[in-house]
């Protein structure tokens, strides 16, 4: 058994640099993707839009660990030699790529369809009018969105831990075990992800509250 | 048969690349070939799985059960909550601001440990089954609260004034004016967080409480067929997930169309 010292503490807070190398990792490709979705789920093939659709139902409903484990243990039929750490970057890169997806697709679909009309009367083409006329009025209802669920990818990384990406929940279980302190261990690491986490969730809640005065149509307090 | 089947995709890649492209394509072709190879050459077993399928159907009832027992107790704690920080005095609206913060911004996961692990030390000692459900009510309490507070603030002030008006008491606008019609709003908002709460409910199989991935974990160990097992209980997963949001929109019917239209 050992103290619950300086070196463990320090043990748990240079993990924390792994959550947010996952995290970072999963929003740029993850991002990216779901850049591709959201477009994929407003343009109009149908085909297209129905594989968008089903992606996007596939990985909002069913719980991130299974599609940890079905990573982990589908890639190793490939034939890839997974270690977690790839496992866990498809997986929360396919999981950031259809939730960012969902999100930035409201946000294009929430852009009234007379400015699709206008663009076409200017003769824009399709791709130019998503370019230059939706997706500018589409960015401002998606930051806040975007950033709340930010704080859900940097949790959904603790996840990770189950198998055995030594990341700040896994480092706070190892250190747990050696120090037999679960109590203090266990507040540092949930101090490290408030820290980490709250604000981001503080941003994103006042980006909320200012960007919607441009974009409210009607006060809903006014009975 | 087969072999002719198998010949045939690369024999047109031959084909069509000609000799012209470059070696990079070339190249991820072949990698993406060989992948293709071992993934027809290795045998799914699903029968293994599908023979111990009753262990995971009871899995699954118990995940069910698990979350259905968060909810209630979740939404006891969300509606207390919700009416301290609206008519309660100022430090019990503080202490629920840093209950929802302090949840909303850690993994549940973290939760789960400190519940399981952490509260022992200090005397109180939870079975698998109790600490997932304290962890898990805890968890949706928070998130319900932020969501009800939302939908109490989109009541109408004019609707409160008129009840300040006949002479209510606190208590009785929020149980008689503001509680139905907030409820009415957020309940799209609270279904899908009953879902993500479902979904969540994965990760207490870390302190093997009784649920559907716990079951999983079992039966991996006890085939070794992993990845067939854990592919059979995502699917199970998106069942229940979609049998749950098409139960939420049932009882949004029940509860609310159906008095609107008779009036």
């Amino acid at each position: 058994m050992r103290p619950f010292g300086q070196t463990e503490l320090f043990f748990i807070i240079a993990a924390l640099r792994w959550t947010v190398a996952l995290s970072v990792g999963a929003l740029v490709i993850g991002g990216i993707a779901g850049m591709l979705v959201a477009v994929a789920r407003v343009q109009p093939g149908r085909l297209l839009r129905w594989v968008t659709i089903g992606f996007i139902e596939l990985f909002q409903d069913t719980p991130l660990l299974l599609q940890l484990f079905v990573a982990f243990f589908g890639l190793g039929i490939i034939g890839i030699n997974v270690d977690a750490w790839t496992a866990a970057m498809i997986a929360l890169s396919l999981h950031t790529a259809a939730f960012l997806g969902e999100i930035w697709r409201g946000s294009l679909e929430a852009i009234p369809g007379t400015q699709w009309e206008a663009a076409r009367a200017l003769s824009l083409s399709w791709m130019q009018t998503l370019r230059l006329v939706i997706m500018p009025q589409a960015v401002r209802i998606s930051v806040a969105p975007t950033v709340g669920f930010l704080v859900q990818l940097i949790k959904g990384t603790s996840v990770t831990a189950l198998i055995g990406y030594l990341e700040v929940t896994r480092a706070g279980q190892l250190v747990s075990n050696v120090t037999l302190q679960p109590f203090a261990v266990y507040s540092v690491v949930a101090g490290l992800y408030v820290l980490l986490c709250w604000p981001l969730s503080f941003a994103s809640q006042r980006l909320e509250a200012r960007l919607a005065v441009s974009t409210r149509r009607t006060d809903p307090r006014a009975a | 048969m087969s072999h002719f089947a198998h010949a045939a995709p690369s024999e047109r890649v031959r084909e069509s690349t000609h000799g012209r492209t470059p070696p990079t394509v070339r190249g991820s072709i072949r990698v993406g070939w060989a992948a293709y190879r071992r993934v027809i050459s290795y045998t799914f077993q699903f029968g293994a799985v599908f023979a111990a399928f009753d262990t995971l159907l009871l899995g699954a009832w118990l995940t069910v059960r698990l979350t259905a027992m968060s909810v209630l107790v979740g939404l006891a704690i969300a509606v207390v909550c919700a009416y301290a920080r609206m008519n309660g005095p100022r430090w019990a609206g503080f202490v629920v601001r840093c209950y929802v913060e302090l949840i909303r911004n850690t993994p549940l996961l973290v939760q789960l440990f400190f519940v399981f692990f952490a509260l022992p030390l200090v005397g109180v000692r939870f079975t698998p089954d109790e600490a997932a459900l304290l962890t898990m009510a805890t968890n949706l309490g928070a998130y319900a609260s932020e969501i009800l507070r939302a939908g109490v603030e989109a009541v109408p002030r004019s609707q409160i004034e008129a009840g300040e008006a006949l002479g209510l008491r606190p208590v009785q606008i929020f149980r008689f004016i503001i509680f139905r019609p907030a409820l009415q709003t957020v309940f799209p908002a609270l279904a899908s967080q009953f879902v993500l709460l479902l979904l969540g409910s994965a990760v207490v199989s870390a302190v093997s409480a009784e649920e559907l991935t716990s079951a999983a974990n079992v039966l991996q160990s006890r085939t070794f067929r992993a990845f067939e097992v854990y592919a059979v209980v995502l699917v199970m997963y998106l069942v229940m997930a979609t049998l749950f949001r098409l139960a939420f929109r049932i009882a949004y019917q029940a509860l609310f169309e159906r008095g609107r239209s008779a009036r």
